[in-house]
């Protein structure tokens, strides 16, 4: 029998994700972060230091997307229509945002599309926290399809999960501006970074507390039988880059704001994988129980290995292109 | 009240409908910018680079609409369509899976170096994303129409517990019309474009400006056009005959041909009776449908009665949708002629009527674009996988119609106010026109640190 392949796809997607949410994460967390500035020249700023790179960020959505229909088909079909509107939500947020990079040059009203890319980036983010929360509290099932109801995701804990992820990008997004942006604008953005910090430790000590109680399953992992002594390194991991983050945010370091708040996200992705593993239709079907045909999963993972590190090479000479700080008519308009 | 089925579909065909007439311009784009960053670069000649500039500011609007539209897309065969997401995946996932690793991600990684780089990046390295943009537009084209293709005309599966898995995936991406597909699709794109860049020509020809450029890209459109509009009927036609052999019920809708028969007429009007199985009021050419069908006026052309009525596809919308297509190829055909007359004589400048003719036919590949994609998604109906899954056993069981139609009236009024003020900002842009030789750049040379993220080490 061929090699089972299922793990390595579990972890090519989850890759894929997590590039997504660190990636659009920030770009959509520059969105998050328009309205508390009214200084155009500020926002000219913000938007260039992201505009090279936002839809290549975009992209690794797509791949979540399709990935999960051709590695593990049976999860899209049934957690897609589960999250309907979310999903919805997500895509008119982010159109709307997404045309708001060419169409702000072009007009006139300036701030109608300022507020689009707010707005859109608000709602797309919460609505990716939504789609969270009603992956983790578990979904509906009878034979292979949804059967839950339209309006399943609208739940207490689904909608702390997206206002979380609301707080998470935000954070990311300024961390971004203080390796992107110097003087009074970076300085500005520090101070958001701050804000933003406390409110994702609250939501991450929220959820943390809140998730362990809504699903036996997560407690037992957590709580019960033989694993807890080698899991406590994710939550004091976590403690520490907090502390980490709020200190480099009060020196003079640039870069590494960022990139604490990145193992952040990487902790808390980490533990949402320990509380969730193996089952990818929480709690019904498992990983092996929702992938592909072994054929179909070959065929992809041939063209997978040799592409990925091909993409990964450009993605990092693409942001080597636009290193740096970024300047007022930086833009090619 | 419409069931969730029939609003699904009404949906899908309006998030593909809009989004497809943006790759049918960027496709083609993205390869007149190759070429004019490629002449530029060999030859050094300043209006290649203008026309560049101008074109790349069009391709970035569009382009933008273009990603936020797609990416709508996959998700509608999870939102909307489970039941073929579960039953097909193994088949269609991959195919979607490498249009993303080798098309979007190519695309989109270098699309950030075309418009944002010329300053930062060597000469050559541009031209060279200019090319990886055009390269990623054709590969998506590729496997998005590799994946229709097997939809249309599968191979290469079996059938397991009513689920689709791949056997050979060779016969798989190259089903028996595949071929003819990409090359009558992508063929399409470049037309659309060349039609536009003639267009937008012409609208500055008949004001007297931007002489040079505009002159510039009428041979070079009119040059193409030359070549691919006669290619494109050709193709047209082997597309026919292809689709008469693998979807005989298709066609025969096409050609409102109800009973099996040689001699078939070419009906250049009619109105299909579908409830009476025959067509009123019928105008035809007698034994041409057999003569370009067959290429024999005897040759036997079955008709829709020959299939079981929950076996056949409307008749009416793909009946009326290919004489669009076909009525717009001859348009174009007589418009391309005119303009290598016009060439000849050297009165592309000066001819108004001609030029004024050009700006009517600027959009006219879009018109085309969406009847040819009407006449053969509706015509593989009532199947989403040719003969063997029909559409409504593809639908997501657990929706419900109000919940669709809000979806539908979302998208409806979100495209039409985003798509909207896109088109009247192209034509602004267009309107705005080229930025002239003497006009610096507006850009200004950015200094760049020489280590990324230096000011990370260079404490303030």
């Amino acid at each position: 029998m061929a090699l089972d392949l299922v793990p390595l796809w579990a972890a090519i997607l989850a890759f894929g994700v997590f590039m997504y949410v660190l990636l659009d994460g920030f770009d959509l967390g520059v969105g998050i972060l328009f309205p508390f500035t009214r200084n155009q020249d500020d926002r000219e700023l913000m938007m260039n230091s992201v505009a090279p790179i936002w839809d290549f960020n975009e992209t690794w959505l797509v791949l979540g997307g399709v990935g999960l229909l051709a590695a593990f088909p049976l999860a899209f079909a049934i957690v897609i229509p589960a999250v309907y509107f979310p999903i919805l939500f997500m895509l008119i947020g982010l159109i709307f945002r997404g045309v708001a990079f060419e169409f702000r040059h072009l007009s006139e009203r300036r701030h109608l599309w300022d507020g689009s890319f707010f707005a859109g980036s608000l709602i797309a983010t919460f609505a990716q926290g939504i789609v969270l929360g009603t992956f983790v509290q578990g979904i509906p099932v009878e034979g292979r399809a949804y059967s839950g109801g339209s309006f399943g995701w609208l739940t207490p804990f689904a909608l702390l999960t997206g206002a979380g992820l609301v707080a998470g990008y935000g954070m990311l997004g300024a961390c971004w501006l203080v390796i992107k942006t110097e003087g009074e604008l970076q300085a500005w953005a520090r101070r958001k970074a701050r804000y933003f910090t406390i409110g994702v430790a609250a939501f991450i000590a929220m959820i943390s507390i809140w998730t362990p109680i809504l699903q036996p399953q997560i407690r037992e992992r957590w709580f019960g039988g033989d694993h807890p002594l080698w899991l406590w390194p994710v939550p004091l991991i976590t403690l520490a880059l907090f502390a980490g983050l709020w200190r480099s945010l009060a020196t003079a370091r640039h870069a590494t704001p960022f990139i604490v708040a990145m193992g952040i996200f990487a902790m808390a992705y980490l533990g949402l994988a320990i509380s969730i593993f193996p089952m990818v239709v929480p709690y019904t079907f498992d990983l092996w129980q929702s992938a592909a045909s072994p054929k179909s999963q070959a065929f992809l993972m041939i063209g997978t290995l040799f592409l990925l590190p091909i993409i990964l090479g450009y993605t990092v000479y693409s942001y080597w292109v636009f290193r740096g700080k970024v300047h007022p008519g930086g833009g090619y308009h | 009240m419409p069931d969730a089925l029939l609003l699904s579909r009404l949906q899908f065909a309006w998030v593909i409908a809009v989004h497809i007439l943006l790759p049918a311009f960027t496709v083609g784009l993205a390869s007149y910018i190759a070429v004019l960053e490629g002449t530029y670069f060999f030859t050094g000649r300043a209006v290649y680079l203008r026309l560049s500039q101008f074109w790349l500011r069009l391709f970035a609007l569009s382009f933008g609409m273009g990603v936020v539209s797609g990416i709508v897309m996959p998700f509608q065969f999870g939102t909307n369509w489970s039941r073929f997401s579960d039953l097909t995946a193994d088949v269609v996932g991959p195919l979607m899976t490498y249009e993303v690793l080798t098309a979007f991600f190519l695309e989109a990684g270098f699309l950030g170096v075309l418009l944002f780089g010329r300053k930062r990046v060597p000469a050559g390295v541009h031209f060279f994303a200019a090319v990886m943009v055009a390269v990623g537009t054709l590969l998506s084209t590729f496997w998005i129409l590799a994946a229709n293709s097997w939809m249309q005309t599968p191979v290469g599966h079996e059938i397991v517990d009513g689920r689709f898995v791949p056997q050979d995936w060779l016969r798989i991406v190259f089903t028996p019309s595949f071929p003819y597909r990409l090359t009558h699709t992508t063929m399409a794109f470049f037309i659309t474009t060349a039609f536009v860049v003639i267009g937008v020509a012409a609208y500055y020809l008949r004001r007297g400006r931007h002489v040079e450029e505009s002159l510039t890209m009428q041979k070079m459109g009119f040059g193409l056009l030359a070549i691919l509009v006669p290619l494109q009927i050709l193709i047209g036609d082997l597309h026919g005959l292809n689709s008469l052999e693998h979807q005989p019920a298709k066609i025969a809708a096409v050609e409102a041909n109800w009973e099996t028969r040689a001699n078939m007429p070419l009906l250049l009007f009619a109105w299909p009776d579908e409830a009476a199985e025959r067509n009123r009021y019928e105008v035809g050419i007698p034994a041409l449908g057999s003569l370009i069908l067959g290429h024999d006026v005897n040759a036997v052309i079955p008709g829709l009665k020959d299939w079981k009525r929950e076996d056949r596809p409307p008749v009416a919308i793909p009946f009326f949708s290919f004489r669009l297509m076909v009525g717009v190829g001859i348009v174009m055909l007589v418009v391309t002629v005119a303009g290598l007359v016009a060439w000849r004589r050297g009165r592309l400048a000066d001819a108004r009527a001609f030029q004024w003719m050009c700006m009517l036919v600027a959009p006219l590949g879009f018109v085309a674009v969406l009847a040819g994609w009407v006449t053969t998604e509706v015509g593989r109906q009532p199947w989403v996988v040719y003969g063997l899954l029909r559409t409504r056993e593809a639908v997501t069981p657990s929706l419900n119609a109000s919940d669709v139609a809000l979806s539908l009236f979302v998208y409806v009024v979100a495209y039409i106010v985003i798509f909207g003020a896109g088109f009247y900002f192209m034509r602004r842009l267009v309107s705005a026109g080229f930025r002239s030789a003497a006009e610096p750049e507006p850009e200004a040379p950015v200094p760049t640190p020489a280590r990324p993220l230096s000011g990370a080490t260079r404490a303030r």
